[in-house]
């Protein structure tokens, strides 16, 4: 256990499931991770935000549709436009994309299979505030945990991505038929990430694999220089 | 007046669709060998109170774009009728 470095916004909806892991591998890297309440419009005195994976208002309709209009998403609003370090993972990269901080959507699998496995991961980019320090090229060891994951957007904004740098992680063996092998993307700024693979249930070499931590350390240390 | 509105939701051109291909497949199975171009979508109904029908078509439309589809991936078409009179 390290020094406290800074304290990051877990966000629940109602439906969230992954928001005690995070913490949890937040305090791993250092990080006080604290819950905020999707009801509240106000996040608090917080360096970074995550967004953790789950089933938020029970996906109805679809994925993030209906989390996007809780009280809380217009301080994240505001949070993200002020270069604030926010990381959606999974369910929360979902409600990102829904929320327009993201671009995309997140589709049902390739052959509606529901994936729950570890898969190889390389780092795409270095620009953002998940990958900063990692090379380009790193591979990672990470879980995935989902039935919506498939990354869409049109081939324009795909090459956009791309040539900019915001393609941030990719799948080597893509296991849901997302555009690109795409598996996490970065907003311009970089300072807004969603990812489908889940750093923190790869924070332990007792979970398998501790590859989630780089990414982890890379956010807090973004936070912690953000505030 | 009270108008019955019929949103239905489906995937936009050019994105995949597998529950509409796994089914696709599945048909043949069952001997419906003739279908092809399978989509699934959704369809939301609802009730709607507006001073007229453009008003309530123009209503369920700005609910579309806000909230029944993404516009990223799908596409929804509006049917809007006066309700039934009530017993």
């Amino acid at each position: 256990m390290q020094p406290v470095s800074a304290t990051v916004g877990v966000v629940c909806f109602p439906g969230t499931n992954c928001e005690h892991d995070v913490v949890r591998a937040l305090a791993a890297v250092g990080a006080r991770g604290r819950l905020v309440w999707h009801g509240d419009d106000d996040l608090g005195d917080v360096a970074g935000v995550v967004l953790p994976g789950g089933f938020a208002h029970g996906d109805y309709l679809r994925p993030g549709a209906i989390a996007r209009f809780s009280p809380v998403m217009g301080a994240l609003q505001r949070f993200a436009l002020d270069g604030g370090p926010v990381l959606g993972i999974c369910n929360g990269f979902q409600v990102l994309t829904e929320a327009g901080l993201l671009p995309g959507a997140l589709r049902r699998n390739t052959g509606l299979r529901f994936v729950c496995t570890t898969v190889p991961c390389v780092v795409a980019s270095s620009a953002s505030v998940l990958t900063g320090p990692l090379a380009a090229g790193t591979r990672l060891a990470l879980p995935v945990n989902h039935g919506e994951g498939s990354f869409t957007c049109d081939e324009a904004t795909l090459r956009r991505l791309e040539d900019r740098g915001q393609v941030v992680l990719r799948y080597e063996d893509n296991p849901n038929g997302s555009v690109g092998d795409v598996a996490g993307i970065a907003n311009a700024a970089g300072n807004v990430v969603g990812i489908m693979p889940h750093p923190e249930r790869a924070s332990s070499d007792l979970l398998g694999s501790s590859d989630g931590i780089g990414l982890l350390e890379a956010f807090v240390a973004a936070a912690t220089a953000s505030s | 007046m009270r108008f019955q509105v019929v949103v239905e939701v489906r995937g936009r051109a050019g994105i995949a669709d597998p529950e509409g291909q796994t089914i696709e497949r599945a048909l043949p199975a069952l001997g419906f060998s003739g279908a092809s171009s399978v989509h699934v979508g959704k369809v939301v109904r609802f009730d709607l109170e507006a001073s007229g029908q453009s008003a309530a078509e123009q209503e369920a439309r700005e609910m579309c774009d806000r909230l029944l589809a993404n516009p990223v991936i799908e596409e929804a078409d509006v049917t809007v009728r006066p309700a039934e009179p009530g017993p």
